[in-house]
């Protein structure tokens, strides 16, 4: 019996905007049923990467693999069999939900366009367990997007994704429109779907409290490569890449006490531009312990158990300074 | 009029309403709230709790459709129905206010130097070269590195948290007793948001403003917040000093909120995160019910046939609005 391919795999993937270089070598590969989040900040190149996977974008290099097919540059007629195996939630449902159609019809457009024979029937029939399923009545099936609340319009952008039995989810920042309340409520029903149906999600966010909750592996992005990868333990407790440690330590927590204890790195306001990145390291410019070799050389990708980090820093055994505790001037001398 | 310790603000009963189509309003209901000197007290809540009404009705800067009730003093003096003209002397040399989205509120085809400078020019009758000297000072006073230059640069040449920054200068430029920040990070990244939370506190530390931070983020307010505020549904559901709240939440919204949001550590392989039940209401004056009754677990028809009023529960300057407090601390389970 041959090996399952992995539900995704992406490698050396270049993105470009014209001379924006959104996303400029990023390889990542998702098991079947794993959840992998990418964590970055705004224009780290993140939701480019899902756009790419999804084909919302065609990528500038690099391939695609879903399911072990190469999507990278199939044409839209031969990209049609392969949409059902890949599926997008995007962060404001108000947006992503067309406005003049019913839920019902939302929901079931992804069978429509599959390219199946169905009949409305048979569609119709699929919708309302689909609704069920996400924690909606059977009746939402007749409603607008508006008369739904915020928590409940994700529900049905998590319901029309999933219709097509996806093997791979790309949830983009499903839950950052959403009020805390409602949030508990959609990482649960994602959780649960998860792990009762078993696709493989990219869970692309800035926030960390609810990546620690949902993945199992970590890819953390800096202005559009990935500096550092892991399972969800080893980054949350030995993150191995300086901006890893500075993203976990500038996150407040919500205990005053705990919080107190801390002291975030800060790192300067000035994020580089995607239109002329930093030499060397992209990083270099807001590291607390960039040295000179940052500017002039690429930093390797050091492998760490499964993972990796891409900082000179860091010794061939994986360990390397801590930004939080360390002195600059010691590390560097 | 100020003696050591007496309230620099001072807001009682304020409620705001505003005529729909489809009737009133009622956006804020009967909030009441001190600020300290030097203190920063945060506000806490999801949208639509009147958070955000209840910080631009202190000012005036509500719509003229706002009804405005109730007592805003500053210093003893009372700013609610008081006259434009007394308003404008108010804000920004004794309120200044700072917003989410910085690039909104600043102009594009100014230098930030000029936008600073105006301020001074208008409210501290200074001289253009004496304004752009204390803008210089003002932006080095935020953290903004050679502030020399970045005084001639426009607000598109600078990142959001750098305009932030601005838009902090700009409000503290006169020196005000109170800085009203709503939500002044929720457009930044959290490398980002750490040092502007740093410049308030700076702010409070070097020139002693109090500051009232608007918040959805439970992270922030535990990062900066001496005391809490919990807005839920246009009032105040629970106040407490912030060590207190989130160790012994006694209203069942703010241990709802607590515990929804995920904790360190935890993972959803072994952890569910608790959900509050249901949606916020509808905003119309329910003067004979407790807000969050339709979701609350310990609701009761006393829940429901009358409005809990704040009381003590307990701890200094703890206050809640529940008939059934939690008992309890839900959040010692989680360590």
């Amino acid at each position: 019996m041959t090996p399952q391919p992995n539900a995704l795999e992406i490698t050396d993937l270049v993105m470009h905007f014209g001379p924006v270089r959104a996303v400029d070598g990023v390889s990542l590969t998702i098991p079947r049923g794993r959840v992998t989040a990418l964590v970055g900040e705004s224009g780290s190149g993140k939701s480019t990467v899902g756009r790419c996977v999804v084909r919302l974008v065609e990528p500038t290099a690099g391939t695609v693999r879903i399911a072990g097919t190469d999507v990278t540059h199939l044409s839209r007629r031969h990209l049609r069999p392969h949409r059902g195996a890949v599926s997008i939630v995007f962060q404001d449902p108000a947006a992503s939900l067309d406005p003049r159609m019913l839920v019902g019809e939302i929901v079931a457009e992804p069978l429509r366009l599959s390219g199946k024979r169905m009949s409305r029937r048979e569609r119709e029939a699929r919708v309302a367990p689909q609704l069920e399923r996400v924690g909606l009545r059977a009746e939402v099936a007749r409603r607008y997007p508006h008369e739904l609340s915020g928590g409940q319009r994700q529900r049905v952008s998590i319901a029309r994704a999933l219709i097509s039995e996806p093997m791979l989810l790309i949830a983009d920042e499903p839950t950052s429109a959403l009020d805390v309340s409602v949030q508990a409520s959609v990482l649960n029903l994602l959780a649960d779907l998860q792990r009762d149906i078993g696709f493989a999600c990219l869970f692309i966010t800035h926030d960390l409290s609810a990546v620690e909750y949902l993945a199992d592996e970590i890819a953390v992005m800096y202005l559009g490569q990935l500096v550092e990868r892991g399972s969800r333990e080893r980054i949350f407790a030995r993150p191995a890449h300086p901006y890893t440690q500075a993203l976990l330590s500038a996150a407040p927590v919500a205990d005053p006490v705990r919080q107190r204890e801390r002291q975030p790195v800060l790192l300067g306001d000035d994020l580089p531009s995607a239109l002329d990145p930093p030499s060397g390291c992209r990083f270099r410019t807001r590291c607390p312990l960039a040295f000179d070799r940052c500017a002039t050389e690429v930093p390797a990708q050091t492998a760490i158990g499964d993972g990796m980090a891409a900082c000179h820093l860091v010794q061939p055994d994986g360990t390397g300074p801590d930004v939080r505790t360390a002195d600059p001037s010691e590390v560097l001398s | 009029m100020t003696t050591a310790g007496a309230p620099v603000l001072e807001i009682r009963d304020l409620s705001v309403s505003f005529p729909t189509e489809t009737g009133t309003v009622s956006a804020v209901d009967g909030v009441s709230l001190d600020l300290a000197p030097g203190e920063i007290v945060g506000m806490v809540g999801e949208s639509g709790c009147g958070k955000s009404v209840t910080a631009m009705s202190i000012a005036g800067l509500l719509p003229g459709s706002a009804r405005v009730t109730g007592s805003v003093r500053l210093d003893g003096t009372q700013l609610i129905g008081a006259r434009e003209a007394a308003l404008r002397r108010v804000r920004g040399r004794e309120i200044a206010y700072i917003f989410q989205e910085p690039m909104t509120s600043l102009n594009p085809v100014l230098t930030v130097g000029r936008q600073i400078g105006e301020v001074l020019q208008v409210h501290e009758r200074m001289s253009r070269r004496a304004s752009r000297a204390r803008a210089v000072e003002l932006l080095t006073l935020v953290g903004i590195p050679s502030a020399a230059q970045r005084v001639d640069t426009y607000p598109h040449q600078l990142s959001g948290g750098m305009r932030q920054r601005v838009m902090i200068a700009m409000a503290v430029a006169c020196g005000p007793k109170v800085l009203v920040a709503d939500e002044p990070t929720t457009a930044l990244d959290v490398t980002v948001q750490a040092g502007i939370l740093q410049v308030l506190r700076n702010l409070r530390d070097q020139l002693g403003t109090s500051v009232l931070i608007i918040t959805h983020d439970l992270g922030v307010i535990a990062d900066i917040a001496d005391r809490v505020v919990v807005m839920y549904a246009g009032r105040v559901a629970e106040r407490a000093p912030v060590d207190d709240l989130f160790a012994h939440p006694r209203h069942r919204y703010t241990a709802g909120l607590l515990s929804a949001s995920p904790q360190p550590g935890r993972h959803a392989g072994t952890d569910r995160l608790t959900e509050i039940p249901g949606l916020v209401p509808v905003l119309a004056s329910q003067p004979d019910a407790c807000t969050f009754a339709d979701r609350c677990p310990a609701a009761d028809e006393r829940c429901r046939t009358a409005a809990p009023p704040l009381a003590g529960v307990g701890g200094t300057d703890h206050v809640a609005a529940c008939w059934h407090p939690c008992e309890t601390a839900p959040q010692e389970a989680n360590r």
